[in-house]
């Protein structure tokens, strides 16, 4: 059995021998907010943060994920509750499916950049694909949000 | 006193929802009328898509599948606003296939254009029964009672009531008749044509509690993934699944044979053979271990580079000229003051939404259950009876919310693979396709190649155009040999080209098929709508006029067609989104040195698009800076949504023009996954300016006419910038991003 704490919670499990995060999280735990996209860290659907640094979930063993804190997009933040009232302002999503891995790793930017000019944007944000395309409204609210964070 | 009532489902009848024919075609006893998955014997129910309860909570029914374009919040709130409901009361629920909602099919950009009337008239009738419980329970008539924001207010006493309170009351009062049913007038709307208050799925969508397919959850399901041939429609020879079964969650390797559709229907399944598992990644593993070896068959030597100068060989000579016949191009070309001619290629493309395709089903005591991210449940529902057997009514399709589709989610393989599985290991399971599977297994967008050849008189005026065009066209997929375009393809551009040219030719070149060829959003618009606005562009600079001046001239006088069309085209409405996208994009503006501006416009799905594209060149290498997009759809619902349409069709476009390829060797596709199959990504993403044209005109498409004219505007603003001319995509291939 191990042990992982998603989202300030522990869920007791037993994965496979090199069983990625991401299945983990999604079939054995049953928490589906994070999305399976490539399965080979291309896309970042599945961006979850360990200890505050956001990893592809479909790319990380479980066994690195065992006595850390895990946040998925179930869970919550500062930085979270910012960008999602950015994502409302700005109505970013079409599909919704890729937003799960475009607000966590908007999360960690928040956490770590207090100002983050255009390119830090693009450079925290390049791995994650949007197949519908909303970089533009993406962009936009993650700059509101960094507004609304020091405002709070 | 007994009187004649109108039924609700007469009701649906009469607002039209019937197009499909299936709802008129259905004579059902009264008796068996009343088959609303609303209706709980509490509730007011007037129709198939509303529910009131007595906390004044309304539930509104969507019979189409959410994908991104926001239609369960556009088809709620087209309900909301004749219905005249307070929006913070009003939530959504996904309908299942069945033919008493009318045609679900969620395809061809049309939900709103067809839809939009009928679904307000169900909250017109609402809400006219509610005005007159009102008026019932005041005592007065009904021309005193108006609904307001989730009351009715009595214009001669003041009094108001909430729409809750008049449950009991609306249950017992007949549905009016149709004249008096009246819609709002546009100038008191509140949520059409409006930025949204609050998206349906907004808070799933930020919190991680959408429900798509690929998150269908049963108890003790198992989770399946499929080794398929290589070289499509190949059949396994033999395998060995010993290094599967030692994967640990591995339970047990299944082969399936393929199914092929009848001639004209359906999308049948591959075959292969399927791992199943207690976990997806177990799943995934196991079928990497599987060691199979295949039977190709007849598509084994496809080389698309290969066909590719096939193609192009045989659109450099005579093919099928097919109507319109106008004029007479070689005499054109005789007298003519000067002729150019120009030969333009685009690869075959694959949809790759976010979500995989995928499906959970379950069959058991004769049953059929199925949850998947599907655009047309009813085809679902008649494929699986087809196949398997069940009586319609045993099979329930419950539509998830789709992880984007584009057109890859229309087609059924993908549920047929669930429910064969399923039937054979008795369980629930969910087939799960990877990235590679994707990739490598799709309905592919079509490889083409096209030739134009056009010719100027001495004033720089077009006088003849010959256009031939040759890619396996999207029948072959539905019967075999179907070697030529299809007419509903050539009709997305090629036949019905917008301009005013005296001499036309258009000529159909042969192509055959050797993958499964299907529809990608806006389909052959984006072979048509490279090849016109390229050849266009070409003509404008041979003539030495400006690009937006040739075209406004060459599309002619202001007319309306004369064709027979739900929505006959109207050049001044081209015309009008061309000058917008000028003005929106200043475009005699003086640009930095490197830079180009580029201009296309097209109609597709009775929608007018312009589009302006800004792009820098250094060292070789493409930047796309700004794009302008202007859509004339007439009337629309959720302002906001329609833009952000835009945005992402001018994304969509540009991934097909700087990367979107997919090539095959052996009859097997090169690309696997995002590493070789790219897509935009933020760092490349440009500025996008989106002007939509307000006017009185029906609603036409929106989710796919963006599209077209992006490859277009982007090479001719290359051209502009450069002096070179891009005739094959992507740019990829010519090293230029």
């Amino acid at each position: 059995m191990q042990t992982l704490t998603i989202n300030g919670k522990d869920y007791q499990i037993k994965a496979p021998e090199g069983m990625p995060l991401l299945w983990a999280i999604r079939d054995l735990i049953g928490l589906t907010g994070t999305k399976f996209g490539c399965g080979v860290a291309q896309c970042g659907a599945c961006s979850i943060m360990i200890d505050g640094v956001v990893v592809r979930s479909c790319s990380t063993m479980v066994s690195q994920g065992v006595g850390k804190k895990i946040t998925t997009i179930e869970g919550s933040s500062d930085s979270l509750t910012a960008l999602r009232q950015a994502w409302r302002n700005n109505s970013v999503p079409q599909c919704g499916y890729c937003q799960s891995g475009q607000l966590i790793s908007a999360a960690e930017l928040l956490d770590t950049n207090e100002n983050p000019t255009d390119k830090d944007i693009d450079n925290a944000m390049s791995g994650n694909i949007c197949r519908c395309g909303t970089y533009v409204r993406i962009k936009k609210a993650i700059k509101e949000a960094v507004e609304l964070k020091k405002q709070a | 006193m007994e009187k004649i009532q109108m039924k609700r489902r007469d009701f649906v009848k009469i607002v039209g929802l019937a197009s499909g024919g299936l709802i008129l075609g259905c004579n059902v006893s009264p008796e068996k009328i009343v088959i609303n998955t609303l209706e709980d014997g509490i509730s007011f129910v007037p129709n198939l898509f509303i529910q009131l309860q007595k906390d004044g909570k309304v539930t509104i029914v969507v019979a189409r599948s959410e994908m991104g374009q926001g239609i369960r919040t556009s088809m709620a709130s087209a309900i909301a606003e004749d219905l005249e409901a307070d929006w913070q009361y009003v939530s959504v629920q996904q309908a299942t296939g069945d033919a008493k909602f009318g045609n679900q099919n969620t395809d061809g950009s049309r939900s709103i254009r067809t839809l939009l009337r009928p679904m307000r008239k169900m909250g017109a009738m609402a809400r006219s029964i509610l005005e007159q419980a009102a008026a019932n329970k005041w005592g007065t008539s009904v021309e005193n009672c108006k609904a307001e924001n989730h009351f009715i207010v009595n214009s001669s006493s003041g009094e108001k009531v909430f729409f809750g309170d008049l449950v009991e009351e609306a249950k017992t009062i007949p549905i009016p008749s149709d004249e008096n049913i009246i819609l709002k007038d546009k100038k008191d709307f509140k949520y059409i044509g409006k930025k949204v208050i609050r998206g349906i799925d907004m808070e799933d969508f930020l919190h991680g509690k959408s429900k798509y397919g690929l998150d269908a959850r049963l108890p003790n399901m198992k989770y399946a993934s499929i080794a398929r041939s290589p070289v499509t429609f190949g059949s396994v020879k033999s395998y060995d699944s010993s290094d599967t079964e030692e994967i640990s969650g591995v339970e047990q390797v299944v082969q399936l044979d393929r199914l092929i559709p009848p001639a004209g229907q359906f999308f049948g399944m591959l075959g292969g053979v399927a791992v199943v598992a207690n976990n997806t990644w177990s799943a995934f593993q196991g079928k990497n271990n599987l060691n199979i070896e295949w039977n190709s068959g007849i598509n084994e030597s496809y080389d698309s580079e290969k066909f590719k100068e096939k193609l192009i060989d045989r659109i450099h000579n005579t093919a099928k000229v097919v109507p319109p016949f106008k004029g007479d191009v070689t005499k054109a070309f005789n007298n003519a003051d000067k002729v150019i001619e120009a030969t333009y290629t685009m690869p075959h493309l694959a949809h790759a939404p976010m979500e995989v395709p995928n499906a959970l089903a379950w069959v058991r005591d004769g049953k059929c259950d199925v949850w998947a991210p599907v655009q047309d449940p009813q085809t679902v529902r008649a494929e699986i009876a087809h196949f398997f057997g069940f009586a319609i009514e045993d099979i329930t399709i419950n539509v998830m919310m789709l992880g984007g589709a584009f057109g890859r989610k229309s087609k059924s393989d993908f549920v047929v693979e669930a429910v064969s599985l399923s039937q054979k290991i008795k369980a629930p399971v969910q087939v799960v396709w990877s990235r590679e599977d994707d990739i490598q297994h799709s309905f592919y967008h079509a490889q083409n190649a096209q030739y134009v050849k056009g010719s100027l008189d001495k004033n720089g005026n077009v006088t003849g155009w010959l256009h031939r065009v040759a890619f396996p066209s999207i029948t072959s997929s539905f019967k075999p040999m179907s070697d030529y375009i299809a007419g509903f393809e050539l009709g997305m551009g090629f036949t019905n080209n917008p301009y005013n040219i005296p001499n036309i030719q258009i000529e159909n070149a042969k192509a055959e098929s050797h993958l499964r060829i299907g529809w990608l959003r806006s389909v052959s618009n984006i072979i048509s709508g490279f090849g016109i606005n390229s050849f266009v562009d070409e003509l404008a600079v041979a003539s030495g006029k400006d690009a937006i001046d040739f075209r406004l001239n060459l599309l002619g006088e202001d007319k309306i067609s004369t064709e027979k069309s739900p929505h006959p085209f109207n050049v001044a409405r081209l015309k009008n989104v061309l000058l917008e996208a000028k003005k929106l994009s200043d475009w005699k503006r003086e640009l930095p040195e490197g830079h180009g501006l580029g201009v296309a416009i097209h109609y597709s799905f009775y929608s007018y698009v312009a589009t302006v594209v800004e792009v820098s060149v250094k060292s070789e290498k493409v930047k796309i800076e700004n794009i302008y997009s202007v859509l004339d759809c007439g009337m629309y619902v959720n302002r906001d949504a329609v833009i952000n349409q835009m945005e992402g069709a001018a994304i969509f476009g540009m991934s097909i023009t700087m990367f979107g390829k997919i090539s095959t060797k052996n009859g097997t596709v090169d690309q696997s996954n995002f590493h070789d199959y790219q897509m935009t990504r933020m760092i490349d993403a440009p500025n996008i300016h989106v002007h939509l044209v307000d006017n009185d005109e029906d609603p036409t498409g929106v989710g796919e006419p963006g599209v077209p004219p992006v490859s277009a505007a982007i090479t001719n603003a290359i051209f502009s910038a450069t002096g070179k001319r891009v005739r094959s995509l992507p740019l990829s291939d010519h090293g230029m991003v």
